[in-house]
């Protein structure tokens, strides 16, 4: 396994990442960011697992490629931005901070997330935003530009995401079943269409206004700014929020 | 709708010791006992009393006698009390029979089964009032082999928690037990130089102090944990599994969800804290490997980072791929562990007992040749420091003790903790019930705990003519069987006894 | 190799239980490919394994014989080797034999005898693979110390104890063409690990890696077991491909069907089908409950002419496809794609129990996530 190769340029600094293992590559992130570096671009990453998970200050970290699994996760104030698509666990119990992914992003996005921002362009796989939790101010934000897979916020807790289905043709659904089973806080604000049968059983559905409007906006202005979209023409479209309708979805499960 | 459920216990109040001091109405949480001023008497609804004894203790007069209901159905061997409580509760309701602590079905206990050896003659045994006799413990992964050059350690050694005695107090979350308990059983931790489990429902700030006897909980609700949880901590340890519910995941009610525990947990007041059956990013062992590396990348591979598991049929298999998937400390929970809240059913009826798992993972992880890459610690009903001892025997680095510690502070193991109502201040959720414990009182009677058992073992392990735990450790010599059958023999590889 | 169940599964466990990645490509039109990007694929998925198993299959490798079977063997001793070329000069004509090629390689120690055999059934032997499949057998139960890593034409699987990429250099994979190619990292947990217990299985050309845990496979092999299928390895990968042989050669089952059997449909989805539709996925489901593979699973399964990427119908186990001009990839992982094509025109992940099948015949790839490809590329 080869070392990172570093070129630098006053707080900038880019890393080849190409045949780094993991460990080495994490090792010197670690180091540029506690050497005071700013801005990281790394190049040439593939599959390398745990980006950003030991870091516990801002930094701007650029990737070139595809990072491995587990990107950002238990991540805490690094600002990361892909240009590619990302693997499963993006953001896994993720508390702060910033990853943007200009592609796809995998399994278990944003899983058990606490904080921060996970703004995904593409499409995300199965049990995205699975068990987000939120506590006063302290609520994550994801947003999705194209659509889910099964188990799209199941258990949420807590938290705001939005799914935009941008990349959907018209007339077609969005493509998760179970949608928010065993919900039980937080909000999914939903672009396109679902069917009924798609939604799990403890969502109900409304329309987006007053402060859901608000805060909506807000989510679509910065997704659109990342990725240089019309917020005002995603915003043109029918919007829906999914809500938990029991705080207690299983209190009546058991014989006490 | 009128409920078909007898009560389970009967109140024998004697009138003529009975002072109408109102004691035992105030102490019951369940609001069993009641003053009717009308008629100048105290009285019970007994279809509320768990038996918990709290207001026998506190009686001033001893006017109390809280004893089983004698009240009886036509004798059946199938058809026993129990199975018809269940059901007209589940006809009730149509819900999940809950209970409490750990199972109190008649499994074989194989401790029960298992006798130690002493020296005699041949070598002498050890006086441990006046000579050295060491428990000291390290958990963590060793070295195969040492690299010694110029007399110095070379390269980086993983790792090791140092404990003073091989017992531990069991992962209990906040919310689960009270504030006070949690806060004792940390305090003795460190006292005693031991370790305390914070459970998975976080780690409330104040306790942090604590963080060099504290072992944090990830489980898969993943509650509080973030990278100074991670880093405050000794040890971090993966939950995949808890004895008394194994494979399926945990609701803490939402009643016991009140302010404090709703902030440590990070979730909303009222709501039910739901811990999904699996961690959701651990499918397979290779994912569970990924967690493993996650957790050892954010704590910048200082911490060991353990894995908890139910005792389940292929326990020695799962155990061997845990070493290899990387944990330093490998959990085994048996079929008799407790839980503050868990589906009788399962309970009752999954997994298998602790003895007879930690003998098939410490003899597999032997035959793999892989037993000194992990540290192997056992929970799951240990009473004594006679099973304690037992399972070192066996092969345990250190055992994790939970009902032991709840008794130690007033626990009656009534099995009612799921309620939140825990009359001695325990499992209670409502503050004014957690403050029944006064944590220095509490810490002391842990320290005490640790403290006799501790002395036990020293006097066993003297017997046996060994002054330091690790040569009991595995050691199976030292045990004989008494009344099980072969294969029970072979699974736990001791002699039967005479052999 | 005599005792095969003990050998495979030592300390007698419900079954051998491992984990893994597992990666494919296919041209679909039939070019060849040297199998030196695999490897590097799999070098890059290393974190998957733990270095106690490794494997590849390798289709179109052996064009000179290509009417042949091609025999990979393993020996564990001389006596072993000496006693299969006595049975098989008995049942077959064998046209070529010699070492299969490798090379030292740090990590991967202590092999056994590796030879193979270009052979054909003695003249008048009627239904040929199934005299072979009855051969492989015999070999692998009766004889000490051997054991046969595959039998099917024009392909190979070379397999081993260390790392994938190891095992992958050990055979000088890089210097074979194939147009099919599967691979597998092995992190096995109830067994130090084998040479021939890594992946891929193979029976004829038919071959399986596969990652997960079946939870269902009791049921799964004790059914395979009444139709005469003896699962002497006792892993799911075994019970994986009887289940393939079964649905596909015997019950002529269509491959998509037959993925419908092991990741049937939920009723609810069931219920919500046309008619015809309904009818027919709730008798293969009543027919075939006890094929259903249950719990986490991800296999790519293969043979001369397709390759099929298939995950459990709730996804516990990752698959990632990928398509770049007339080439499939399917990966545990994209990064692994990506690092040997670069210029991937889509990669998407399939829904679970949805086949993706890469068929030589029609040079497409079908399958439901096929028609739903992602076009958000990122760059």
């Amino acid at each position: 396994m080869a070392q990172a190769k570093l070129s630098r340029e006053d707080d900038h600094v880019t890393v080849d990442a190409r045949d780094v293992y993991y460990r080495q590559l994490n090792e010197t992130l670690r180091g540029l960011v506690q050497d005071g570096v700013g801005h990281i671009r790394l190049e040439h990453v593939f599959g390398q697992r745990y980006i950003g998970t030991n870091l516990a200050r801002p930094v701007d970290i650029e990737i070139d490629g595809i990072p491995g699994n587990d990107l950002g996760a238990f991540m805490d104030g690094p600002r990361i931005e892909v240009h590619g698509n990302a693997q499963d666990g993006t953001g896994n119990t993720m508390n702060s901070g910033r990853i943007v992914v200009h592609g796809n992003a995998g399994d278990i996005t944003a899983m058990s997330m606490r904080g921060g921002a996970i703004f995904i362009r593409g499409d995300v796989g199965y049990r995205t935003a699975i068990h987000m939790k939120e506590y006063r101010d302290k609520v994550p934000l994801l947003v999705i530009g194209g659509t889910a897979q099964d188990f799209f916020g199941e258990y949420m807790a807590g938290g705001m995401v939005v799914l935009l289905g941008l990349d959907l043709a018209a007339g077609e659904f969005h493509r998760a079943s179970f949608i928010g089973t065993g919900m039980h806080g937080g909000a999914i604000y939903i672009r396109g269409e679902v069917q009924d049968y798609q939604l799990g059983k403890e969502v109900g559905v409304q329309g987006v206004e007053g402060e859901d409007r608000r805060r909506l906006e807000e989510a679509v202005r910065s997704f659109a700014d990342h990725f240089d979209l019309d917020a005002a023409g995603i915003l043109a479209g029918n919007f829906r929020k999914l809500y938990p309708k029991y705080l207690r979805p299983y209190g009546t499960h058991y014989a006490y | 709708m009128k409920s078909y459920v007898l009560p389970e216990f009967w109140v024998d109040r004697d009138d003529y010791r009975c002072i109408r001091c109102g004691v035992c109405v105030n102490q019951c949480s369940y609001d069993t006992h009641y003053y009717d001023p009308e008629d100048d008497v105290v009285r019970a609804r007994e279809e509320r009393c768990t038996g918990c004894q709290r207001c026998a203790v506190f009686c001033p007069t001893n006017a109390l006698t809280i004893r089983t209901h004698p009240y009886e159905y036509r004798p059946n061997a199938n058809w026993r009390k129990e199975n018809i409580r269940d059901l007209n509760r589940q006809a009730d309701t149509g819900g999940v029979v809950l209970t409490g602590m750990g199972n109190d079905k008649p499994l074989r206990i194989y401790w029960d089964h298992l006798v130690l050896n002493a020296s005699q003659v041949t070598n002498p045994s050890i006086d441990p009032l006046r000579e050295p006799m060491e428990l000291d413990t390290f958990l963590g992964a060793k070295p195969d082999q040492v690299d010694v050059t110029c007399g110095r350690v070379q390269g980086s050694l993983p790792p090791q928690i140092h404990l003073s005695t091989p017992i531990m107090f069991s992962a209990m979350s906040y919310g689960a037990v009270s504030y006070q308990a949690q806060l004792s059983m940390m305090r003795a931790a460190g006292e005693y130089g031991t370790l305390a489990n914070t459970g998975e429902g976080g780690w409330r700030r104040e306790l942090r102090v604590y963080g060099a006897s504290t072992i944090v909980q990830v489980a898969s609700g993943r509650f509080g944990v973030d990278r100074s949880y991670l880093n405050e901590a000794a040890m971090v340890e993966i939950k995949i599994g808890q004895g008394a519910k194994p494979g399926i995941g945990g609701h803490l009610p939402g009643e016991k969800v009140t302010p404090p525990v709703a902030e440590t947990r990070m979730i909303p007041v009222g709501t039910d804290a739901l811990s999904p059956a699996p961690q959701h990013d651990i499918y397979s062992i290779e994912d569970l490997s990924m967690l493993i590396y996650a957790l050892k990348e954010a704590t910048h591979y200082e911490k060991p980072v353990a894995v908890k598991i139910s005792a389940v049929h292929n326990a020695a298999a799962i155990a061997s791929g845990i070493v290899r998937a990387g944990a330093d400390v490998v959990v085994l929970d048996g079929i008799r562990g407790g839980t503050g809240a868990a589906p009788k059913i399962i309970r009752d009826n999954v997994g298998i007992p602790i003895e007879l798992a930690l003998a098939a993972v410490d003899q597999r992880l032997r035959e793999e040749g892989i037993r000194s890459r992990a540290s192997v610690v056992v929970a799951g009903g240990f009473r004594n420091s006679g099973d304690v001892i037992k399972a070192i025997a066996l092969g345990a680095d250190a055992v994790y003790i939970g009902t032991p510690a709840l008794v130690a502070i007033g626990c009656t193991v009534c099995q009612k903790c799921y309620t939140g109502k825990c009359p001695w201040g325990i499992t209670a959720a409502d503050p004014r019930l957690g403050k029944r414990i006064n944590p220095d009182i509490a810490t002391q009677r842990l320290v005490n705990l640790l403290r006799g058992w501790s002395f036990e073992i020293k006097e066993m392990l003297g017997g046996m003519g060994i002054n330091a735990i690790e040569s009991l450790r595995g050691n199976r010599l030292h045990l004989r069987g008494v009344g099980l059958a072969e294969w029970e023999l072979e699974v736990l590889g001791v002699k039967g006894a005479g052999r | 190799m005599e005792e095969l169940q003990r050998i495979a599964n030592p300390f007698g466990d419900d079954k051998a239980m491992d984990a893994c990645g597992l990666f494919g490509a296919m041209h679909l039109k039939g070019e060849t490919f040297s199998g030196r990007d695999i490897i590097i694929a799999m070098a890059n998925m290393c974190d998957r394994g733990n270095g106690l198993g490794g494997g590849y299959a390798a289709y179109g490798i052996y064009p000179d014989y290509a009417e042949l079977y091609a025999f990979h063997l393993m020996f564990e001793h001389r006596r072993a080797k000496e006693a299969t070329e006595a049975f098989l000069e008995e049942h077959f004509r064998i046209a070529e034999q010699g070492e299969i090629p490798h090379r030292p390689v740090p990590g991967v120690t202590d092999p056994p005898l590796l030879w193979r055999y270009f052979a054909e059934p003695r003249p008048g032997t009627a239904a040929p693979d199934d005299f072979v499949v009855e051969r492989v057998m015999d070999i692998n139960t009766r004889i000490d110390g051997a054991f046969v890593f595959s039998s099917g034409k024009n392909m190979g699987v070379f397999k081993g104890v260390g790392h994938c990429h190891d095992i992958g250099n050990f055979f000088c994979l890089e210097d074979y063409e194939g147009y099919l190619w599967t691979a597998h990292s092995r992190f096995p947990t109830n067994t130090q690990g084998w040479w021939g217990g890594a992946h891929p299985f193979c029976i004829l050309d038919w071959t399986v890696v596969h990652n997960g845990e079946i939870s269902s496979y009791g049921i799964n092999r004790r059914f395979l077991e009444m139709h005469g299928y003896y699962c002497t390895m006792q892993t799911d990968t075994e019970v994986v491909a009887y289940a393939v042989d079964l649905l596909v050669r015997r019950h002529h089952l269509p491959v998509e069907l037959a993925a419908k059997v092991m990741a049937a449909p939920l009723w609810t989805q069931i219920e919500r089908m046309e008619p015809e539709e309904k009818k027919l996925y709730t008798v293969l489901r009543q027919a075939y409950a006890s094929l259903l593979m249950n719990g986490p699973f991800t296999i790519i399964v293969a043979n001369r002419d397709e390759m099929i990427g298939l995950g459990d119908r709730v996804r516990l186990r990752p698959l990632v496809a990928g398509v770049k001009g007339d080439t499939l990839y399917l990966s545990s992982e994209e990064a692994a794609i990506r690092l040997i094509e670069p210029g991937l025109e889509r990669a998407w992940i399939p829904k679970g129990g949805e086949p993706i099948i890469g068929r030589l015949a029609d040079a497409r790839v079908s399958g439901q996530g096929a028609a739903l490809l992602d076009q958000a590329q990122g760059q």
